[in-house]
């Protein structure tokens, strides 16, 4: 039997017992949630969440994120992190010995930037970091986008979708909380990669996902270069 | 309103010109996601019009001096096409759509949750490729529809409805003829969970019973169209679901 996830619609009110409600849902009364997107209920013992099924990244604290860079200042990069606000990358904020004044020999503007998000207020204005492990500029690769609420499903548990991807196509894959990912390998298989990545994106509400994305990637196994049988 | 008319718009059995009755709703179909550029959209026939939204954003406002330290603005624009009606309109903003724009962008500003997004703005592009009449509630009820579609959190969804007095009669969702040569109109948008009125206008004239009856005519036609709004959203996902299932 297919489990089928329940979609709801804003101003639905969400059927309860004793679980919390966490994300997506506003109080609309005495003990009572209502939906706040257009998504999917997702249900276990202790919570509730609503899982729109696209909308605006938010960024949070710690997040990893891609980034393009927008502007160069003094000081300071500007940076496009597909949310409705760009962040901010201070020089100090990278492992490189800069100095104010030559700082885009670093970072061009339309370079990409694997970062994480420093700090954020409630203006929602924010800053970026690139000092920590795994942290760094994106060379070369090819970035798509899909939508932020849909990035959990491309990962997988505990990264189990990404890392099948990645095995099975041959190709360097990193996936921001923003919803950018960036892959690089041999061209033909970053397309089946990304034909895989569209493929969980279309299908990010359906249950049985991951066996289904198994067969996918055992039928394409012929196409990918370098790969042997 | 109110050109003298032999045309009888509601005959003794309440039968109207297109053979409705008097609480009849014309038919709507709402699609979303026509457009790929669109962040959200959808597209409205509601009777003889034709509405196409388009949602972007939200996204961070431009003039900066128009940025709200507490919330995020909505920008709504209602314009209508040169071919939209009968004898060409002159394109461009002009004083009606300027106020349909106003009020459609407060009624929109009601139900989307803009205290997450400060500094933001979120544009809502309402173009009427077709228009019959009561197209102001036909592209607010497409725009909620588009702003759902666009992930962008809502208190609730946005519906409109008209209802009006013809021929001494009070009925719902007026027609073109019905709007012209009439007595009243009354455009009302609604919040279909709380019941809460974003919207209401009033060209012509009602006694407080007629108003009453109106607006407990739309009250109820509303709970429909909220219906056809949430089939609009889910269907796309539905099939995909039972394909799934079998």
């Amino acid at each position: 039997m297919t489990e089928t996830k329940q979609i709801v619609i804003p101003g639905d009110e969400i059927e309860r017992t004793n679980e919390k409600v966490r994300n997506g849902a506003y109080k609309c009364g005495q003990d009572k949630y209502c939906s706040e997107y257009f998504g999917i209920v997702q249900r276990n013992e202790q919570f509730i969440d609503i899982v729109p099924f696209t909308g605006p990244y938010f960024p949070r604290k710690d997040d990893k994120i891609i980034g393009k860079i927008l502007e160069i200042g003094p000081s300071m990069w500007t940076v496009d992190i597909n949310s409705p606000y760009h962040s901010l990358l201070h020089m100090n904020d990278t492992p490189w010995r800069t100095s104010a004044g030559d700082i885009k020999r670093y970072l061009a503007i339309g370079d990409y930037i694997y970062g994480k998000i420093m700090s954020i207020n409630e203006l929602r204005e924010s800053w970026v970091t690139l000092k920590d492990a795994g942290l760094r500029k994106l060379e070369g690769g090819h970035i798509i986008s899909i939508p932020a609420p849909k990035v959990p499903r491309i990962i997988g548990k505990g990264g189990s979708m990404v890392n099948m991807i990645k095995d099975a196509t041959g190709t360097r894959i990193v996936v921001g909380q923003n919803g950018l990912i960036w892959l690089d390998g041999i061209p033909k298989n970053i397309m089946i990669a990304i034909d895989a990545i569209k493929m969980v994106e279309n299908e990010a509400h359906t249950v049985g996902l991951t066996d289904r994305m198994e067969a996918y990637l055992e039928s394409k196994k012929g196409e990918i270069d370098g790969n042997s049988k | 309103m109110g050109t003298a008319s032999d045309i009888k718009l509601i005959d003794e059995n309440n039968i109207r010109l297109d053979g409705r009755g008097p609480d009849e709703l014309r038919p709507i179909k709402i699609e979303t996601n026509v457009l790929n550029r669109a962040d959200g959209s959808s597209f409205i026939e509601w009777g003889g019009n034709k509405i196409m939204v388009a949602v972007y954003g939200p996204r961070e406002a431009y003039p900066k001096h128009n940025q709200d330290i507490n919330k995020a603005i909505v920008k709504a624009r209602y314009n209508m096409a040169a071919f939209s009606v009968d004898e060409r309109k002159r394109p461009g903003p002009d004083r009606r759509s300027v106020e349909i724009s106003k009020v459609v962008s407060e009624a929109l500003e009601a139900a989307i949750m803009v205290e997450l997004f400060p500094r933001a703005q979120i544009d809502v592009f309402i173009e009427v490729l077709q228009a019959d009449a009561g197209t102001r509630i036909a592209g607010l009820t497409a725009a909620s529809v588009a702003v759902a579609a666009a992930g962008i959190p809502m208190r609730d969804m946005v519906v409109g409805c008209t209802a009006g007095k013809v021929g001494n009669k009070i009925v719902l969702d007026l027609s073109k003829e019905e709007d012209n040569f009439g007595q009243a109109d009354l455009p009302m948008g609604i919040l279909p969970k709380s019941d809460r009125v974003v919207l209401m206008q009033m060209d012509g004239d009602l006694s407080v019973e007629e108003f009453e009856q109106a607006t407990s005519m739309i009250m109820k036609a509303t709970k429909r169209i909220a219906q056809i709004q949430r089939e609009a959203l889910t269907k796309k996902y539905e099939i995909q679901q039972k394909e799934q299932g079998e």
